[in-house]
């Protein structure tokens, strides 16, 4: 089949990206996303012996602002707009924390 | 079998800046639920960041204080991850080039002094606050985008102890800069642990258990002591250490499984498109340094070798700059230097833990205190006395004026103080005859009765002494 990821891989990754993906709808994604990685690989015949990485497309260094605090009276507007509110919060179903990062 | 432990602690500071890490909005604490946030904070599509120069100053600034290696050239990454207190799907934060590096802090234990290693500091953004209840959780994004900094340390940690030592040096060291109020109990201070054991002449590290926001020092270290206990346990016994995050529980001093670890986390790093690239000029980072504060412990050191006072106190009054600025300035106005530094960590401590204040938000100021100070070396004032005048400078109230107000002066004039013994002495006969039949109780008797007749006002000292020279005689 393919050479370049593998179906558990694309499940690992669909996983990541909160995506469920049926069983049956594995092979075509997996094609297609071997054939994106090909893609990316004619990249790599690019000689960058000696090129510094990138992280940054843009030339703009150092665009800082200065630390003062703006108030741009958005809470309502943003408030208005989220999907479920109760007393100021954004309302959720019940969060299982996964991450442990949380108390 | 006899192990080795090896303890790595990652340390997130909360920085006091006016505004967000990639935001203007506002940073401050108790407002309402998403008052402080805008477009930004919230992850709407098509806005973009732009980074708040202060944060970068500030992580200089920690870098330096902990003797660290500046990026001339950092970036920001993106850290892969969902979950609601983050509502663009990634935190900002730096991987490659974290803005110092290869820092480190010394500690002594047991008289033992040992420099701890900095690996890296990372500046980003903080996450907001979920609150979970039954049905519901509930998201309030004041706090995301809040700047922090994160010090990682290197395995050089090899006991509890050693965790405990390196955490108050690097707390003490980030609040003298003033970046941060480095707080434990209101978050501006949070650490994650691990810890793993291994045979003593092992080369290779043993499996690393992970424990996450500890709320105080000493529970890193009793959580940290529990788990070196049953991780030894766990190997004598033959079995293996998993790799998982557990967490303390203060009520039983055990810690217990949160989850565990499958495979290493995969955040997917890749540097940060919407923020160009800084470069950092050695003009900025020496101007940083100038105004770097003396840093705790050079404070310290000339505390015990020039003022005179001990190790303990110096500790004390250098646990914030506030506290060790008070000092300074109550030494500059003529205070004795031992008793200065005993009213500090003494009276001044127990006032500021009683009505949970900091030092600067009260009305006691160096001049008054030291004023007090000054009051009773020169015997104006006993110390019993300097209790009322204490309470009189937590007013504001200027501790001269109180002492003359309320007529607290302390006879000290034998020659008022005369007659006033010859009577005592000359009533209570038995309690003579007791001294001279080396009963030591009989004087405190005598004196306690002077102290009656002047109403506390005579000067204990001076009346032991001519207690003594009069039974003798």
């Amino acid at each position: 089949m393919t050479e370049k990821i593998s179906e558990d891989q694309v499940k690992h990754v669909a996983g990541l990206a909160k995506l469920k993906i049926d069983d049956d709808q594995l092979p075509y994604f997996t094609t297609q996303l071997d054939k994106i990685i090909g893609l990316f690989e004619t990249l790599s015949e690019v000689d960058t012996e000696g090129v510094e990485p990138t992280s940054s497309v843009t030339d703009q260094v150092n665009v800082m602002r200065e630390d003062v605090a703006e108030d741009w009276h958005q809470q309502q507007a943003l408030l208005d707009n989220a999907p479920d509110t109760q007393d100021g919060y954004i309302r959720t179903p019940t969060i299982i924390d996964e991450s442990g990062e949380n108390e | 079998m006899n192990f080795q432990t090896t303890i790595g602690l990652e340390v997130h500071v909360e920085l006091k800046t006016n505004s967000k890490i990639f935001s203007p909005s506002p940073v401050e604490f108790g407002d309402t639920p998403n008052a402080n946030t805008n477009v930004i904070d919230w992850g709407y599509p098509g806005v973009l960041p732009t980074t708040n120069k202060g944060v970068v100053h500030d992580g200089i600034m920690a870098g330096l204080a902990l003797h660290a290696q500046i990026e001339p050239k950092p970036h920001f990454d993106r850290k892969n991850y969902f979950y609601p207190d983050n509502p663009k799907a990634y935190q900002i934060t730096q991987s490659e080039t974290p803005i110092a590096h290869d820092g480190w802090v010394e500690i002594e234990v047991d008289g033992k002094k040992k420099k701890i290693g900095i690996a890296e500091m990372h500046i980003e953004e903080d996450a907001g606050k979920n609150t979970h209840a039954v049905e519901h959780s509930y998201v309030d994004l004041n706090r995301q985008g809040t700047p922090l900094i994160e010090i990682v340390s290197k395995p050089d940690i090899e006991s509890p102890d050693e965790a405990y030592a390196y955490l108050e040096q690097l707390r003490q060291i980030v609040q003298f800069t003033g970046i941060s109020d480095v707080k434990m109990e209101e978050g501006s201070m949070r650490v994650d642990t691990n810890i793993s054991i291994r045979p003593l002449g092992q080369k290779e590290y043993g499996t690393k258990v992970e424990m996450k926001n500890i709320n105080s020092f000493n529970y890193v270290r009793k959580s940290l002591e529990y788990e070196e206990q049953r991780q030894q346990r766990v190997l004598m016994s033959g079995g293996v250490i998993q790799q998982e995050t557990r967490r303390f529980d203060e009520t039983t001093g055990k810690t217990e499984l949160m989850r565990v670890k499958e495979g290493s986390d995969d955040y997917r790093y890749f540097p940060e498109p919407d923020l160009p690239v800084l470069e950092i000029s050695q003009d900025w980072i020496d101007q940083i340094n100038e105004e770097l504060p003396e840093p705790p412990a050079k404070r310290r050191e000339h505390y015990v070798n020039e003022l005179g006072i001990t190790d303990y106190d110096a500790m004390v009054i250098t646990q914030t700059k506030e506290m060790s600025d008070f000092y300074d300035a109550m030494i500059k106005a003529g205070a004795d230097a031992k008793l200065a530094a005993n009213y500090l960590q003494g009276d001044v401590n127990a006032y500021l833990n009683d009505n949970q204040v900091d030092l600067q938000n009260t009305k006691i100021t160096p001049d008054h205190l030291a004023t007090m100070v000054k009051l009773i070396t020169d015997g104006t004032i006993s110390s019993k006395m300097a209790k009322k005048v204490f309470k009189a400078i937590t007013k504001g109230d200027d501790p001269k004026a109180f002492v003359e107000e309320k007529g607290m002066v302390q006879l000290s004039d034998p020659a008022k103080l005369q007659p006033i013994v010859d009577d005592v002495v000359a009533a209570n006969p038995q309690s003579v005859e007791d001294f001279h039949n080396g009963k030591d109780r009989a004087i405190g008797f005598l004196v306690g009765q002077i102290m009656k007749q002047t109403h506390g006002k005579a000067n204990p000292q001076v009346v032991n002494k001519m207690l003594k020279e009069s039974m003798s005689k």
